[in-house]
């Protein structure tokens, strides 16, 4: 395999708080190939949307954020780029949509002023062609009518049309990668279904790459070849989704697949849940970050901080005890308790 | 939207009448009686009931209304008992200085306080921000007049730069009408700046971090366009509220401004006619004010038309 199209390493940020600094994102290293869907999953607070705004730096890094390791695209550093260097990546060679398109898109003006804009802060057109661009960019995302819809204003779309015109805003210039930070947690399920769709379908006929944060293990399983899974600003595992859903390793993955709600089975059957909260960043365990919630922790646990190791192929794993547990877990299949 | 703008312009309608009952009863709360103080201390019983009676102090409350506000309608607001004029044109001669002075100040007080709260906003928590927010909590703190005679001292009298006091018209040359205005629109301008800039800063600092300006940095747009383009219009609501609301008070009058620098305006007008009991420029005046404060709302609701798509929509 050739070089990845991004490869973050061990990334660390850090925010000055007023209770002094915190490190939310601690040590993440992933890479995402040339048009691949990469899923990013984790409670809320784990620190996978601050991951994907680090990687195009989006925090105010003069007061409140500061950034270490490395994030390649391409094998050029990100993270040593100057600003105006940085302003040239953001919308053009990689580029993001939001969780609320409402919110995130800037009520004062008009759709068309909004792309437009991307178009020309990259490219030089003139305005003429910028929106003749732009009204085919809407026309590609699926908005009905654009020539109508692209002189109005955010408040006049419905919740999918306003992620569309965000998507067609990333699709721009044309990427080759698109971060997706829980584009469709705000959006009704039919929907959301629609929005995941049309990202399917860019991605294959763009051959763009996408990084797909999300907290919904169902969307994963649809669209995703390859999955992170994340827990209190780290890896916590790293698998193809197959293997992943398969074979999940990590106590927290088992947890998490497990407290999806089944269809069949017994109503009355509580849901599982994870016991406890995550923790304060201001308050991390001292050994596995996820020891204070695990069933399976031991002094060992609580001690020392295990490392994302190996188990198979591609598939990673940051747990002392996973060969065990997958052991003893395989024990009880074959012998059914009673 | 024209039929936004049709509503908000009928919605003066009550307003206005509500304010003319008020500023008609307000003289009759008051104690003292015009027509003794107009005939002096001498006057005997009979002249003051036959001035009454001349009058219409002798009709019934409601019938003295609707004479006074019919002339109103017509733009008759009544004489001055004792300027020996009518009281429309008694305003409107006051009205020149008045005006010169507010919309100076106020164009003194946006040109400082809008780059300073937006640049404390862009530099939260920095040394200059805690600056901006020092100096301006002192400016709102301290009265205008103790500025005003502060600037009197040094750029009139020690270093005889600019005029002490007075007022003269455009009509007498632009510098001239200007170098009168200098002190008492800095006076108001840099106080009422204090406020703005507060304002400002706040404003800007809420709309910083709204999810569009993530979305704004994401495409690449360049950081003075991220502030002056798409934070800038969508901070300007709350900022325009005040200004007009600043606005609206350097009209009524500064009455000590106006006082210390002797210029003849609304506010010295306002304060004759107290101390005379004139009352028919004083009901004048408060109807003048109203009416421009009403104006004013009007303005700022239709520019936060123009501004912001969503209102009216």
């Amino acid at each position: 395999m050739g070089q990845p199209l991004l490869e973050i390493n061990n990334l660390q940020t850090h925010f000055n708080t007023e209770r002094g600094r915190v490190t939310a994102v601690d040590g993440i290293s992933f890479s995402v190939e040339k048009g691949e869907i990469l899923g990013v999953v984790g409670e809320s607070g784990c620190g996978k949307s601050v991951t994907a705004q680090s990687i195009l730096r989006l925090f105010d890094e003069k007061y409140t954020a500061s950034y270490d390791g490395e994030i390649k695209l391409q094998g050029e550093d990100l993270l040593k780029l100057s600003k105006a260097n940085m302003e040239k990546i953001r919308g053009n060679e990689v580029s993001m949509i939001f969780q609320d398109p409402l919110s995130s898109l800037n009520p004062v003006f008009t759709i068309g002023f909004q792309l437009t804009e991307t178009i020309r802060i990259h490219q030089k057109h003139t305005k003429q062609e910028a929106y003749q661009m732009a009204i085919e960019l809407l026309r590609m995302t699926g908005i009905p009518s654009p020539e109508k819809r692209i002189d109005e204003y955010p408040h006049q779309l419905s919740g999918g049309m306003r992620q569309r015109v965000m998507i067609a805003m990333a699709l721009a210039c044309k990427p080759k990668l698109l971060i997706a930070d829980e584009p469709t947690t705000a959006l009704d399920v039919t929907i959301q279904a629609q929005i995941l769709d049309l990202i399917l379908e860019l991605n294959e006929e763009l051959g763009m790459a996408v990084v797909f944060i999300t907290h919904d293990l169902g969307v994963v399983a649809e669209i995703c070849t390859r999955v992170v899974v994340m827990y209190l600003g780290q890896v916590v595992e790293e698998a193809n989704v197959e293997d992943l859903f398969t074979n999940p390793l990590h106590p927290y993955t088992k947890g998490l697949m497990k407290s999806i709600p089944q269809i069949e089975g017994n109503r009355s059957e509580k849901l599982n849940v994870i016991g406890g909260t995550v923790p304060a960043l201001t308050d991390i365990p001292k050994g596995c970050r996820f020891a204070t919630r695990c069933e399976y922790a031991n002094d060992l646990c609580k001690e020392k901080a295990p490392d994302l190791q190996l188990h198979e192929g591609h598939h990673k794993v940051r747990c002392w005890h996973y060969a065990d547990i997958a052991r003893k877990e395989a024990v009880e299949h074959a012998i059914p308790t009673s | 939207m024209y039929f936004y703008i049709l509503k908000r312009i009928l919605s003066l309608v009550p307003v206005l009448f509500v304010v003319s009952i008020v500023a008609f009863l307000l003289i009759y709360l008051t104690p003292g009686d015009p027509v003794s103080v107009m005939l002096g201390q001498e006057a005997s019983a009979e002249q003051i009931e036959a001035l009454r009676e001349q009058m219409g102090f002798n009709d019934p409350l409601y019938i003295q209304y609707f004479h006074w506000l019919l002339g109103v309608v017509q733009g008759n607001l009544g004489d001055s008992y004792f300027m020996h004029m009518p009281v429309a044109t008694a305003i409107v001669e006051h009205l020149g200085p008045t005006l010169s002075i507010a919309v100076f100040a106020e164009i003194i007080a946006i040109i400082i306080a809008l780059p300073v709260g937006i640049l404390a906003a862009k530099h939260r928590g920095s040394l200059m921000d805690q600056f901006v927010m020092g100096f301006t909590l002192t400016g709102m703190a301290i009265p205008s007049f103790i500025f005003g005679l502060i600037l009197m001292l040094v750029l009139g009298v020690k270093l005889g730069w600019l005029p002490v006091a007075g007022y003269q018209p455009l009509s007498s040359g632009f510098w001239n009408y200007l170098q009168y205005l200098l002190m008492p629109g800095l006076a108001l301008g840099i106080i009422q700046s204090a406020l703005i800039a507060r304002m400002t800063r706040s404003s800007m600092l809420e709309v910083l971090n709204a999810d569009f300006i993530k979305t704004a940095r994401s495409k690449g747009v360049k950081e003075r366009s991220i502030i002056y383009v798409h934070a800038l219009r969508n901070a300007l609501l709350p900022i325009i509220t005040v200004v007009g609301q600043t606005f609206g008070l350097l009209l009524a009058g500064a009455v000590v401004i106006e006082t210390i620098f002797n210029i003849p305006g609304i506010g010295q007008l306002v304060l004759n006619s107290i101390q005379s009991r004139d009352y028919a420029v004083i009901q004048g005046v408060i109807l003048m004010v109203a009416f421009f404060y009403v104006l004013i709302n009007l303005v700022i609701d239709l520019l936060y038309m123009l501004i912001d798509p969503r209102v009216g929509y």
